[in-house]
C-alpha cells in the first residue's frame, strides 16, 4: 500500500522545476493524501457493519430493560441503568450464580481443552517431521476434523454418545466391560467430558497444522549441528524445536483460547437448548439467558462482561509475550 | 478533498443508519398493507414424519389457492427446533412471513411482542366469524380478555397410547385410569430389560406439558391470576416431583429416558421396549415406523381420580397449531384470503386427516374421519377435560426454565440420586428467580 501511495508521487515531483514542487496542486496531492485512505475504505465500513455497530448496539441493550415486549421496536425499551450489570454478578442470587459457575466452567474447559489441543498438535508436527512411509496419509487423517462441517461432525459425536444406542457406550460397556452400567455422556457430570473430548478432536487438528507450518522454517543444519554435539532427540526438541515454535505458539494459543472460549457450536449441537449444569458454558449461558428467557437485557450485560474479559486477558496476554519477545531477542 | 470526506462520512453514516435500522427494525406499525397482492410467504411448522412429507402433503393445497385466487404461496417448513428464534428474528428485523404457524402455547407471548395481527371482529368476519372455533382452541389464542394473536388450525390432546402385545404379555387386560393404577400396572410391566411408560426427559416443551396437566391436578397453575410466576407452589412440587419419581422412585421408566428429546420413546414404544406413552396425536408416527393400528391401543390420559374432567380432573393440555398473520404483512387481503382458506372445512378436513391432529373448527369436526377409536379420545379429551397453558406473556421463558429445572431433574433420577421435595423446591425456586422482573 505505502508503494501504491509513493510511487505516482514521485513521479509527479520528477516532472516538476524545484521552484514549483511546493506550488500547491490540489488534483495530485489530494489523491496522494486520500488514496490509502479511499482504499482503508471497504474494509471499515465492513469492519462497523460486522463489528462494532453490533458491539455498540449490544452494549446499549445491556443498559436496557429489554424483553418481550420491547424485541419489535428495542429503542423504545426502558432504561435499566446497572440493573443488568448488577444482576448478573450478585454472586448471592441465582443469576450471578449460574454466570458464575458458567464462567468457572468456561476457564476449566478452555484450559483443558487449549492445553491438549496444543499438546497432541505439536506432539503430532514433530512426529511428522522425519519422512517415512506413510506420512502423507497420516497428515491427511489428521486434518481431517478441521475439514468437516462443524455440525454434521458434532452431530455424529452427539450419537455416539448416545447412553443406549451410542458406539461409545457399546465399546466401553458392551464390548470391554470397563462398567457396571452403561454411563450418560450427555446429560449429568460426564457432559463435561464429552464436551472436552469433541472439542479437542476438532480443535487439535488446528494447532497441528500450524505447529507443521512453523517447523517448516526451521533449519535443518541446527538440528544436524545439535546432534554432532551429542544432542538427543529430546533436548532437540526441548532446546531447538520449542525455542523457535514460540511465536508461533503465541498467536497459536491465543486463536484457540478465543475460539474455545466462545464456542457456541459444539455445545449446542452436543447437548441442544440446554446445556447439564456441568457443560453450562458462557456462550450457551448466554444464548438461553437471551433467547430462551428473553432476557435480551440481562443476556447482552453477560455479553459485554465476557467482551472486557477477553480484551483484558488477550491484552495482559500479548503485553506478556511481546515483552517476552523483546528481552529474548536483547 | 471535502467531497471525498464528505462521500466517506456519507458511506459510514449511512452504514451505521442502516445497521442499526436492520438490527432495531421492524418499526413501522400498522396492519399490513397491500404493496405486493401477487405472493405470499408461510411459514409452516413441521407437523409430518419430515418436513419432506409436509411439502407433500401442503403443495398441492396451496396450488388449490392459486388456482382460486391468483395469489402464490411460497412454503417454508420450519422445523420446531428453529421456530421460535424465526420468529423471533422476524420479529426484530420486521423481515418476517406474512402468513406463519406458531405453537398455540407461545401465543401470549408472542402476542406481548406486538409482531402478530391481532384478530379482531373485524377480522374474524372475513375468516367466516369466531363461532366457527371451538372454545377450548380458542383459549390457547393470546392472553385473556385481548383480541387473540392468531387463529386455531390444528387441534391436538394427551391421551395414553399402549402397546397391546407388551400389556397382554404381562397379564395386564386393561390401560390405568389412575396413577396409582398406572404406577402398580407399570410395576408388572417392568422387567427384561423393558419399560412401562416413556419420557423424553431432555424435551423442555414435554416437560412442561406433562407438569402442567399433574401442576392441575395438584390444585395448581404455575402462575398467579395476575400473571406472576408462581413455580414454587406445593401443587407446583407436588406435580414435577410426581413426574420424575415415575423414574426416580417408581422406576417404571427407563433411566436412559433422561436424555431422549427427539421422540426417541416413540421408537421404544414401536420397537416393544417400551408399553406406554403419554403423547399427543401419535397414529401417524407408529405407522412411518411400521407398526400397526391394531397393535396399539389409546385411552384418556390418567387423573387422580379416574374420571377425566375439569380442574384438578384436567388430563391433556388444549394442544394444537394456530396460524398467525405477520403484522408487518405486504398483502393483508392475500393474507386473509388465505387464512380462510386454510381454516375453511374442506381444508380443515384434508390438513387434519394427513396429520392425525382434530379441526379446530366446529363443522369439520363432524365428519365421520375424526370419529375412529383413537381421534374420538382426542376429540372427547379436548371437548372435556383439557386445559390451555397459562396465556401470560412469559409462557415461552416459563418452558424453558420450568423445563429445564425438569431435565435436571430426571439427570439426577437417571444417576441413580435420590429426588425429593427439597430438591425439587430448590430446582423450582432457581427456575422461578431466572424469571424476568415484572
Amino acid at each position: 500500500m505505502t508503494t501504491t501511495a509513493i510511487e505516482p508521487a514521485g513521479r509527479t515531483a520528477s516532472k516538476l522545476t524545484p521552484g514549483k514542487a511546493r506550488s500547491p496542486r490540489p488534483p495530485g496531492r489530494l489523491r496522494r493524501i486520500s488514496l490509502p485512505y479511499l482504499l482503508l475504505l471497504p474494509a471499515l465500513v465492513l469492519e462497523l457493519l460486522v463489528h462494532l455497530v453490533p458491539m455498540v448496539i449490544g452494549t446499549v441493550m445491556s443498559f436496557k430493560e429489554l424483553t418481550q415486549f420491547y424485541i419489535r421496536d428495542w429503542g423504545t425499551a426502558p432504561w435499566a441503568g446497572f440493573d443488568n450489570y448488577a444482576l448478573t454478578v450478585d454472586f448471592d442470587a441465582p443469576v450471578g450464580q449460574a454466570l458464575l459457575n458458567s464462567f468457572l466452567t468456561t476457564c476449566l474447559f478452555t484450559l483443558l481443552s487449549v492445553g491438549l489441543c496444543w499438546l497432541l498438535g505439536t506432539a503430532a508436527a514433530i512426529f511428522l517431521q522425519e519422512t517415512f512411509r506413510g506420512r502423507g496419509i497420516l497428515r491427511t487423517i489428521f486434518l481431517v476434523p478441521y475439514a468437516l462441517p462443524v455440525y454434521a461432525a458434532v452431530i455424529t459425536w452427539a450419537f455416539m454418545f448416545q447412553r443406549d444406542n451410542g458406539l461409545v457406550n457399546h465399546v466401553l460397556h458392551d464390548q470391554l466391560g470397563l462398567t457396571d452400567s452403561p454411563p450418560f455422556w450427555l446429560i449429568g457430570e460426564n457432559s463435561f467430558v464429552t464436551l472436552l473430548v469433541v472439542s479437542v478432536w476438532k480443535g487439535w487438528p488446528f494447532a497441528f497444522l500450524i505447529m507443521m507450518a512453523g517447523l517448516q522454517n526451521i533449519p535443518r543444519e541446527i538440528y544436524e549441528a545439535a546432534a554432532l554435539d551429542g544432542a538427543g532427540v529430546w533436548q532437540q526438541i526441548r532446546r531447538i524445536t520449542l525455542p523457535s515454535l514460540r511465536p508461533v505458539n503465541q498467536v497459536l494459543v491465543l486463536v484457540l483460547f478465543l475460539w474455545t472460549f466462545n464456542d457456541f457450536n459444539t455445545p449446542f449441537v452436543l447437548f441442544g437448548k440446554a446445556a447439564p449444569e456441568a457443560a453450562d458454558v458462557i456462550s450457551i449461558h448466554i444464548y438461553q439467558s437471551s433467547f430462551q428467557t428473553w432476557n435480551f437485557g440481562t443476556g447482552a450485560a453477560m455479553s459485554v462482561l465476557l467482551l472486557l474479559f477477553l480484551l483484558v486477558v488477550t491484552g495482559v496476554y500479548l503485553l506478556a509475550t511481546s515483552r517476552g519477545r523483546k528481552t529474548g531477542d536483547a | 478533498m471535502r467531497r471525498t470526506r464528505a462521500a466517506a462520512v456519507g458511506a459510514v453514516t449511512l452504514s451505521l443508519v442502516l445497521s442499526a435500522a436492520a438490527c432495531g427494525g421492524g418499526t413501522s406499525g400498522g396492519a399490513g398493507s397491500n404493496e405486493n397482492p401477487e405472493t405470499l410467504t408461510y411459514w409452516a411448522s413441521n407437523q409430518g414424519a419430515s418436513i419432506e412429507v409436509d411439502k407433500e402433503v401442503l403443495q398441492p393445497e396451496l396450488d388449490k389457492f392459486e388456482k382460486q385466487t391468483g395469489i402464490k404461496v411460497k412454503l417454508e417448513v420450519v422445523p420446531w427446533n428453529d421456530l421460535l428464534n424465526r420468529i423471533l428474528t422476524a420479529t426484530t428485523s420486521g423481515q418476517g412471513p406474512d402468513v406463519l404457524n406458531i405453537g398455540n402455547t407461545w401465543s401470549a407471548s408472542l402476542q406481548s411482542s406486538g409482531a402478530l395481527l391481532p384478530w379482531d371482529t373485524k377480522n374474524f368476519e372475513k375468516i367466516g366469524g369466531k363461532d366457527r372455533f371451538v372454545a377450548s382452541a380458542l383459549g390457547s389464542t393470546g392472553v385473556q380478555g385481548q383480541d387473540p394473536a392468531a387463529v386455531p388450525l390444528y387441534s391436538m390432546a394427551y391421551a395414553l397410547y399402549y402397546n397391546k402385545k407388551m400389556f397382554a404379555d404381562a397379564g395386564v387386560a386393561k390401560p390405568p385410569a389412575t396413577w396409582d393404577e398406572l404406577v402398580a400396572t407399570g410395576k408388572k410391566l417392568s422387567k427384561d430389560g423393558k419399560s412401562a411408560i416413556g419420557v423424553e426427559g431432555s424435551n423442555l416443551a414435554n416437560n412442561i406439558h406433562q407438569v402442567f396437566v399433574l401442576g392441575k391436578q395438584h390444585g395448581a397453575d404455575f402462575f398467579t391470576p395476575d400473571g406472576k410466576a408462581d413455580f414454587t407452589s406445593d401443587g407446583a412440587v407436588a406435580a414435577v416431583e410426581q413426574y420424575v419419581d415415575l423414574m426416580a422412585e417408581h422406576k417404571i421408566v427407563a433411566p436412559g429416558n433422561a436424555e431422549y428429546a427427539q421422540n426417541q420413546s416413540l421408537s421404544d414404544f414401536s420397537n416393544d421396549k417400551t408399553a406406554m406413552v403419554l403423547w399427543q396425536t401419535a397414529s401417524a408416527t407408529f405407522a412411518s415406523q411400521g407398526m400397526k393400528e391394531d397393535e396399539w391401543g389409546v385411552a384418556p390420559a390418567p387423573v387422580q381420580s379416574g374420571a377425566p374432567g375439569q380442574g384438578k380432573a384436567t388430563n391433556s393440555m388444549a394442544a394444537g397449531i394456530n396460524m398467525a398473520v405477520f403484522k408487518n404483512t405486504k398483502n393483508i387481503d392475500g393474507a386473509m384470503k388465505f387464512v380462510k382458506f386454510m381454516t375453511g372445512d374442506e381444508e380443515q378436513k384434508i390438513l387434519n386427516k394427513a396429520y392425525g391432529s382434530i379441526p379446530p373448527v366446529s363443522s369439520a369436526q363432524q365428519d365421520p374421519a375424526f370419529n375412529t377409536p383413537a381421534l374420538a379420545v382426542l376429540r372427547e379429551t379436548l371437548a372435556t377435560s383439557a386445559a390451555a397453558l397459562p396465556q401470560v406473556p412469559e409462557e415461552s421463558q416459563f418452558e424453558t426454565v420450568v423445563g429445564t429445572a425438569v431435565k435436571e431433574l430426571f439427570a439426577e433420577a437417571a444417576a441413580g440420586r435420590e429426588v425429593t421435595t427439597e430438591s425439587v423446591r430448590a430446582k423450582l425456586e432457581k427456575a422461578q428467580q431466572q424469571m424476568p422482573k415484572k
